[in-house]
């Protein structure tokens, strides 16, 4: 909302000296949030002045153009009182016109300064100016021509623009739809202030008598007040006013003619949207009713809609002629012929305004009026004050009907304790205040001993509970009053089992050289194509968006792993030699429950149907993902570094079972984008956690990642449900240990996990720890066999070992991998 | 070993000498000064102590003296061997202290060599921050909240008071799951989170909600269509706006230091009845919009920086999630970490945030 300085004083009388700054920080203090404060006169540097054209020569240009040499008269303004010539390319003007000329010297908006200059043939002494050029509007079609009488060749320029007055841009809450007017500008700067104010919408209106327009209401509801007066004899071509032309312009809106000026202005002063239609294009009885579904309309924008029961229409014999209190209907259109005109002011239901406008996708400055919530009372007082408008510049006259059909809705009354705005804001506001500062809003009250009842304006329909009136008194004592004042101590449980793992899970990974990001969860079939993942790939089922951003990406993800390499290969496409990223975030499954439930708002919904709504939900687990790729250790003066690779991934999935107190288990496994030969699956005992190892060659191509990069998905909440809480304290002996270390042939296909557990079974209690210190292949072997060296470590808990009970002990250990694995001992 | 000499005169034995001793004591004095290194030490130590030098030839002589020239001959010949090895030892002490210096010496390393084998790891300053936060309402007693992304519409907007005709949800771009008709959206906000607790739990309540948030915003330096909130809900007997503030000022001097505290402006939120923006005082220009002479860049000369919303918990909303709206009231606030972030550590661009690249990320280490 745009209100200029000047038309809000015209309704207040502010205190002398009121600075449009002070002004503003008591607006935004009371609500009215400041979004900017237009001053055009800053962005201006004199002279500019008025000016009368006196020659105008038409001069065709070779590049296709006509140019007018100009002579004006600028009075003594350039100082000699001779015509100063001047090019200009428009021609919306003839000679005796009056014009804005800027000359020499001045500067306009835009840092435009204005020289003297030869242009086509000629020397220019100054610019003919459009309202663009002076920041005053978009209007680019021509010059400004000014109304005879505005002003004296040679006058300053910027008192008859209006440049010196400054403009409030206003950021207006869906609550303070009264202020979407300068009639309620105007009646929170008198609040502010204390300050007389006159109220625009307060007017004699003729009595309604039943010589007007006829008017039927089917759907009072929707439509419960509707008034038509008629303005015959109309001179179509009559120009708004200069002021109004200019106060249209500061409010943000584009002149287009009288007619359409004045049911502007009407609304922008009181606030109440209007509707002209051309009465001689009107037929029978106006009938307010809801549409028929499937009912079509054309809106005067040119726009076929077609109409749903929940909108409301206004219609004459013809059919339908506007989409209530939204656009009016192209056929009874106001067009620049009109000469009577039959002016509309009605009050809408806003819930219906706000469905129409959204169902149609229709913005406008009336929607935006009458969805939030327009004074029902000042129907009359609109509708009268364009039928004065239109007559006093349009030149034709007032019927004498005055239809008015329906009521206004009343407000609810409110009832409070006088000390219920000190209880809810902790301010010192003393039932003295509360009674003040409720009537100064416009609330009428009913006093009680211990409580109040007010009935909050018509301006006011937001006003609907006690809380809305606390905010009223405590707005006006002022929200800098509010007192500091910590709640007393709560005995809080601190965090949670899962908040404390979660950042443990964070630092071991930075602590293992991981850098975490946080990527966008978006992703499309094109994402899991690159991933190489097959058509029935469970992660290619997801919860799609119905709005997404981008078509591309139009689901919620399964898998972090996409924002990952993407961010990986980011990286390594700046310069770095190699990355370690991780990303914990929820990734979403689609669950097949049924739509959640609405329901009421009035008291909490069972247990059994909060479990209905949460059971709706997708599943969202908690995922963690890694990428190794590139440089896992640097190379330097200390030798080669290393690249990342399937082990790596793998140690990382450990190290986070080791600091968690659970042990990782791992088993090869196949699944896209990871390397066939190269993933393993990491289990905690039964439990699945995820996948680790090296990507699939194709997917690191595919995404401009380095050969074997590797990554990591688990689920979180599976890791941090399984680990260990309590860990008990560990015994161990300190006798000496004795060491065995034993080299076993075994199949390539044998796994170093099968030898080791069988090692592990067969050493008995006596095994301290058994750990693979060597792969070896070759010759020696045999083809297709592997020699794996283990080391073992025994000790017993209460003596030394003897080296025929070690011996013993590890002859066991063999035997059994030999058994199980067909190990035979190097 | 020779047996015992008793045929001549222990006076007629050269060795055993007093003049002879002294040489030989002298002799090794100044062999072992003139060492110049444990391997010469070493050979004086050979040469005047071992079974071949002149003090232990006399040594040895002893047994073949007189008994009564033996006390007098052993007396000289131990002090004068005594005198040898200390004297060695001493000046082995010595060039081993030596010896370890040039050792020292010869063992120096250039220290300013590169030492980045393996890369330094970080975690995320929104984890990070939103751990800050969290840590400081720890502090104060309160526990922290989360719940899903993908949220029922009702908890999102109906249970909040955001009803389906409510103007404020056009206020909030919000992104659906399709089909639309399954009432399934990406939270617009945390405050879900703050209807399941109060659906969940008895009152006192004193819960934060950090989480991330979706709005269908284009993507640009301030705006992303994926954010991060942080929201707090306190519900219990008697709390007022004032609670508000002095919680919200407390929580403004722990994220930005001693002195920041905030400003309330009124405000327009359905969930809150009355409802304030919050501002921050500016903690570079400390409120003075001014800065080495020119208009503050953080807050933009305001002195104010505008950090987020609240107000009181609307009874409807205690009314839709089962508290008793006669008994308890609360406050509800929140903001963006993201944002806050960005002035807290003057970030230019909201997207460095989620690109992902590691020089960003590990200027923050592992705590904020």
């Amino acid at each position: 909302m745009k209100a200029p300085v000047s038309w809000i004083r015209e309704y207040v009388d502010l205190p002398d000296g009121v600075s449009t700054e002070d002004l503003t920080a008591r607006l935004t203090a009371l609500g009215l949030k400041l979004e900017a404060i237009e001053k055009p006169a800053d962005q201006i540097t004199g002279p500019l002045v008025v000016g009368r054209v006196l020659t105008m020569d038409p001069e065709p240009q070779k590049n296709g153009k006509t140019i007018n040499w100009c002579t004006v008269d600028v009075g003594d303004a350039n100082g000699t009182g001779e015509p100063q010539g001047i090019v200009c390319g428009a021609h919306n003007f003839k000679p005796g016109d009056l014009i804005v000329a800027v000359l020499p010297g001045g500067v306009l908006p835009g840092n435009f300064e204005i020289s003297a200059r030869k242009t086509y043939g000629h020397l220019s002494a100054g610019m003919i100016c459009s309202a663009r050029e002076l920041g005053l509007g978009e209007d680019h079609d021509g010059i400004i021509v000014l109304p005879e009488g505005a002003g004296e060749p040679g006058d300053s320029a910027f008192p008859v623009l209006g440049l010196d007055d400054e403009v409030i841009e206003f950021e207006i809450n869906p609550d303070r739809a009264y202020a979407l007017s300068l009639r309620g500008v105007a009646r929170e700067a008198a609040l502010a202030y204390d300050a007389p104010y006159r109220d625009p919408a307060e007017r004699s209106v003729p009595e309604p008598n039943g010589a007007g327009y006829p008017v039927e209401i089917d759907d009072p509801a929707g439509c419960p007040v509707f008034v038509v007066r008629r303005v015959t004899g109309f001179d179509p071509t009559a120009a708004s006013p200069d002021w109004m032309v200019r106060r249209i312009t500061q409010a943000g809106m584009r002149p287009i003619s009288l007619a359409v000026d004045v049911t502007n202005y009407v609304m922008l002063e009181i606030g109440r949207p209007i509707h002209g239609y051309d009465a001689a294009k009107l037929q029978g009885t106006i009938r307010v009713r809801r549409a028929h579904e499937g009912e079509r309309m054309t809106t005067l924008d040119g726009a076929q809609r077609t109409l749903s029961v929940e909108d409301l229409v206004v219609t004459d014999d013809s059919g339908i002629i506007g989409l209530g209190g939204v656009m009016g209907g192209e056929t009874t259109e106001m067009s620049a012929t009109t000469t009577d005109i039959l002016v509309e002011a009605a009050h809408w239901d806003a819930t219906s305004m706000f469905r129409t406008g959204k169902r149609h996708k229709i913005t406008s400055e009336a929607g935006k009026r009458n969805e939030r919530g327009v004074d029902p009372v000042v129907t009359q007082a609109a509708a009268d004050r364009v039928v004065e408008l239109l007559t006093t510049y349009g030149g034709g006259t007032a019927d004498a009907g005055v239809t008015v059909v329906g009521t206004p809705p009343r407000q609810a009354p409110i009832t409070i304790s006088y000390d219920l705005p000190a209880r809810v804001t902790g301010m010192e506001i003393d039932a003295a205040t509360t009674v003040t500062n409720l009537e100064a809003v416009g609330c009428v009250l009913v006093k009680e001993d211990s409580t109040v009842t007010a009935t909050p304006p018509p301006w006011r329909p937001d006003l609907t509970d006690p809380f809305d009136l606390v905010e009223e008194v405590a707005r006006i004592v002022g929200y800098d009053q509010v007192p500091s004042v910590l709640p007393r101590e709560a005995a809080g449980r601190g965090l949670t089992r899962e908040q404390r793992l979660r950042r443990r899970i964070g630092r071991t990974l930075a602590g293992a050289g991981c850098v975490e990001v946080i990527s966008f969860p978006f992703v499309g079939e094109a994402t899991f194509d690159a991933l190489g993942l097959p058509a029935d790939d469970v992660r290619r089922t997801t919860v799609r968006l119905a709005n997404p951003l981008s078509s591309e990406e139009p689901s919620y993800t399964t898998t972090l792993l996409p924002g990952l390499l993407k961010a990986a290969a980011r990286n390594i496409g700046r310069g770095a030699p190699g990355v370690a990223l991780f990303e914990t975030g929820t990734v979403a499954f689609p669950v097949d429950a049924g739509p959640a439930p609405i329901y009421g708002v009035d008291w909490r919904p069972s247990d059994a149907e909060l479990a209905k709504l949460f059971e709706a939900l997708p599943v969202q687990p908690l995922h963690l993902a890694v990428v190794l790729a590139g440089e896992r250790e640097r190379s330097g003066w200390w030798g080669e570094g290393r690249a990342a690779g399937w082990a790596d991934a793998i140690a990382l999935v450990r190290r986070l079972g080791a600091e968690l107190g659970v042990t990782v288990e791992v088993a090869a496994t196949q699944l896209m984008p990871w390397h066939p030969g190269r993933c393993a699956e990491v289990r905690i005992g039964e439990v699945l956690l995820g996948q680790a190892g090296e990507l699939h060659p194709k997917v690191c191509q595919e995404l401009g990642l380095p050969p074997r990069s590797a990554a990591v998905e688990i689920d979180l909440d599976q890791l941090m449900r399984l680990a260990r809480d309590v860990v008990p304290g560990p015994e161990f002996s300190t006798y000496p240990v004795a060491k065995e270390d034993v080299a076993l042939v075994v199949e390539d296909a044998v796994t170093a996990a099968a030898v080791e557990e069988a090692l592990r079974e067969g050493a008995g209690d006596l095994l301290e720890s058994v750990r693979l210190f060597d792969v070896f292949t070759g010759a020696q072997v045999g083809e297709g066999h592997k020699s794996l060296a283990f080391a073992l470590r025994f000790r017993a808990p209460d003596r030394t070992l003897t080296v025929e009970e070690t011996a013993a002990a590890r002859d066991a250990a063999v035997a059994l991998a030999a058994e199980r694995t067909g190990a035979v001992q190097r | 070993m020779s047996g015992p000499n008793t045929d001549y005169d222990p006076v007629e034995v050269t060795p055993l000498k007093a003049e002879e001793v002294e040489a030989a004591r002298d002799a090794a004095l100044a062999a072992i000064a003139a060492a110049a290194d444990l391997a010469e030490l070493k050979q004086v130590r050979i040469d005047h102590t071992g079974d071949r030098s002149p003090l232990a030839l006399a040594n040895r002589e002893i047994g073949a003296l007189p008994p009564q020239a033996r006390k007098e001959a052993g007396q000289r010949i131990g002090q004068a061997r005594g005198a040898v090895n200390q004297a060695l030892g001493q000046r082995q002490a010595v060039l081993e202290d030596e010896h370890e210096e040039r050792m020292l010496v010869e063992e120096t390393v250039d220290v300013t060599l590169p030492t980045d084998r393996v890369a330094t790891g970080a975690r995320h300053p929104l984890t990070t921050g939103a751990e800050l936060i969290a840590d400081i309402f720890v502090a104060m007693g309160w526990e922290v909240a989360e719940g899903p992304v993908i949220e029922a519409e009702w908890l999102n907007f109906d249970a909040l008071n955001l009803g389906p005709d409510h103007p404020a949800r056009t206020m909030q771009d919000t992104f659906w799951t399709e089909p639309a008709d399954n009432h399934l959206v990406l939270r617009t906000h945390t405050s879900p989170v703050q209807a399941r607790t109060m659906l969940s739990r008895k009152p006192p309540i004193y819960v934060v909600c950090p989480g991330r948030v979706f709005r269908t915003d284009e993507y640009d330096a301030t705006h992303s269509p994926v954010f991060h909130q942080v929201e707090g809900l306190a519900i219990d007997e008697g709390i007022t706006m004032a609670n508000l503030k002095g919680t919200l000022d407390h929580f403004a001097a722990q994220m930005f230091g001693e002195g920041i505290n905030t400003r309330f402006r009124p405000s327009y939120f359905p969930f809150t009845e009355p409802s304030a923006e919050v501002d921050l005082v500016c903690f570079v220009c400390r409120g003075a919009g001014v800065l080495d002479g020119a208009p503050c860049r953080t807050c933009r000369g305001e002195g104010w920086i505008e950090w987020g919303g609240c107000g009181v918990v609307n009874p409807r909303v205690l009314a839709a999630c089962g508290v008793d709206a006669e008994r308890y009231t609360g406050f509800a606030f929140g903001m963006g970490i993201d944002r806050t972030l960005m002035f807290r550590h003057g970030i230019e661009d909201l997207r460095e945030l989620f690109e992902g690249d590691v020089r960003f990320t590990t200027a923050f280490g592992t705590e904020l």
